[in-house]
């Protein structure tokens, strides 16, 4: 199931530092790469930017050759209805199947879906799609990600 | 003789004690310590070969290396049984430099700390202060002894809990402060927030200060931030601890010759240097009997002037120490070598990441701080991973320095475009000295 819905994700390094995230989005930008997704998280001295786009070789590319720190992991995606209790779902099947969320983020895919996108312990990522899928969730495929 | 007068002799009184106690300490060392045996034998050099003072330069030099090389009591040249006192370094490059005193040596270790104090005429109805470190470090207990031998009451607060140490100052009536130069004045600014006036609240009238370089701004703020008069302590733990030179009232600082030997060499060729040309500060230890040292490296530079002092001293002055002739750096006191930092980053991530130590004020104090670039080889993409790998840099750090340092975890490059070059050290104290 892996090799169908793993989406690759960008992490970014940054220092807390001003016009760092400008220049990010503006390589990006300039690349012409689609940003479909994004998280930042932030410890008091540096943020972790986080990226689902549409090109995510070219994105590597670029931000590598303009001296940014990036790797690449696996998270999947989920659609679910937009609706009260549509999080609570997936979470739940997760927690039932002992399975640790580092971390998750969100946005609203269309009138009446919403996608989520969770980042899971590389070894229990197996684990995790057949817990959502036996579920009854729908998966997201890349496809919907990396088409454009 | 009374110590009183040791410091004001004809100097060549002063050179004939040298040259005999010269001549004794390396019959010792030949005799009693394996490697000087070894060494003069290399030379081919006998100790009846000493016949002058100017034959000090045939002898060898010893460094630090020597000393962790022999740890912990390979250069001692008396059986533990007469050594009264062990003291030790923090041992962050590799093995602590071990330093053994017999009690002779304490004897006159107690000597040269009151020819210390006697520079500021201190004695009975004194109240010394002395925040100098204690334990393995020197700089606490010699300022201690010296300062009882005097006859003065001396308060051993140690290091830290600055607002005691500021009750402690003022309720005991303080009239002679010892610490390192930027902890007298950080205590002269927290006593300031605490709503004291330093000058006006406190009885300090003299202070002896080393343990790490000052500028001349420094010295300036803390003499007036208190009002009190200066004077300079300089010392290393391999010759004695403190007590190896003292400035006098006219500000210049003598060295304790008759016990220490000076001499300046050029640090690239290792050729003595002529009188008032700056060099690498060298000493052999004259009285010496647990650890004597020939010809010991301090990797200080500096000059040396016999001409009298206007204080009436007839014993050798040296310039201030106008640096290194190595990396080491002198942080609150402590020594880092840029080499520890970097074993400690190896360590701990396995490999080598880019890094620069920078070494800046906050207020008065020195801080450290170790910026070290997130490559792809460290950044596996989670912000726990990054705040985990920086507390346990700051932690193996903390371990190895005996200080603490604060990491900051930079992108690639950053160093380069923050400081021009590749450095590994930048030092941005002196940029900013109070002037």
């Amino acid at each position: 199931m892996r090799a169908k819905y793993a989406i690759k994700q960008l992490s970014i390094f940054l220092e807390n530092r001003k016009g760092r995230l400008k220049e990010v989005t503006q390589v990006l930008a300039e690349a012409k790469v689609n940003i479909r997704a994004l998280a930042l998280a932030e410890s008091a001295e540096f943020g972790i930017l986080r990226l689902v786009v549409d090109n995510p070789e070219k994105a590597r590319s670029v931000l590598s050759a303009s001296g940014f720190t990036v790797k690449e992991q696996d998270v999947f995606a989920v659609e679910v209805p937009d609706q009260p209790g549509g999080f609570y779902q997936v979470v739940k099947l997760l927690t039932e199947a002992d399975i640790n969320i580092d971390y998750t983020y969100a946005f609203v895919g269309g009138r009446d879906s919403a996608i989520l996108i969770f980042k899971v312990p590389d070894e229990l990522f197996e684990k995790a799609l057949e817990a959502v899928a036996e579920g009854g969730v729908k998966l997201v495929e890349p496809i919907f990600f990396y088409g454009s | 003789m009374d110590w009183r007068k040791k410091d004001y002799l004809p100097r060549e009184e002063i050179e004939a004690l040298q040259l005999r106690r010269l001549r004794d300490t390396v019959e010792r060392v030949y005799h009693l310590v394996p490697f000087y045996r070894k060494k003069f034998d290399e030379l081919g050099l006998k100790p009846a070969h000493i016949k002058s003072l100017s034959d000090l330069k045939e002898l060898p030099f010893t460094v630090k290396q020597d000393l962790r090389d022999h740890y912990p009591f390979g250069l001692f040249a008396v059986p533990l049984s007469q050594i009264v006192r062990i003291h030790s370094s923090s041992g962050t490059t590799g093995k602590p430099t071990v330093v053994g005193y017999t009690e002779n040596d304490m004897r006159v270790w107690t000597e040269v700390m009151c020819r210390t104090y006697k520079m500021a005429e201190v004695g009975p109805g004194d109240v010394v202060h002395n925040a100098y470190g204690y334990g393995l470090f020197t700089g606490g207990l010699g300022f201690h002894y010296g300062a009882e031998a005097v006859g003065a009451a001396v308060v051993p607060s140690s290091v830290g809990f600055t607002k005691r140490q500021l009750m402690l100052l003022k309720d005991f009536g303080a009239t002679i402060l010892c610490c390192t130069p930027s902890y007298a004045l950080h205590l002269a600014e927290v006593a300031q927030e605490e709503g004291f006036d330093p000058q006006k609240d406190f009885l300090l009238r003299a202070g002896f200060f080393g343990a790490e370089p000052a500028s001349e701004g420094l010295r300036k703020a803390v003499a007036e931030a208190w009002g009190l008069k200066y004077f300079e302590a300089y010392g290393l733990s391999e010759i004695i601890g403190p007590g190896v030179a003292a400035s006098c009232p006219e500000g210049e600082l003598h060295i304790f010759e008759d016990h220490f030997l000076p001499e300046i060499i050029d640090p690239e060729t290792g050729q003595p240097l002529p009188e008032g040309e700056e060099g690498e500060l060298v000493f052999t230890t004259l009285t010496k009997q647990g650890l004597p040292l020939i010809r010991y490296r301090t990797k200080d530079i500096a000059s040396l002037y016999k001409a009298p002092c206007k204080c009436g001293r007839t014993i050798i002055r040296m310039g201030r120490v106008v640096g290194r002739s190595d990396d080491m750096l002198i942080v609150s006191g402590v020594n880092v070598f840029p080499s520890q930092v970097e074993h400690v980053l190896t360590q701990v991530e396995g490999l080598t990441p880019n890094y620069v130590i920078v070494v800046d004020k906050r207020g008065v104090l020195d801080v450290l701080e170790v910026w070290v670039e997130v490559d792809e080889r460290v950044f596996t993409g989670d912000i726990g991973a990054l705040e985990n790998l920086k507390r346990k840099l700051e932690e193996e750090l903390a371990n190895a320095l005996f200080l603490r340092a604060r990491v900051k975890l930079v992108e690639p490059k950053t160093l380069e475009r923050s400081m021009g070059k590749a450095k590994r050290v930048v030092d941005r104290r002196e940029l900013k000295d109070i002037s």
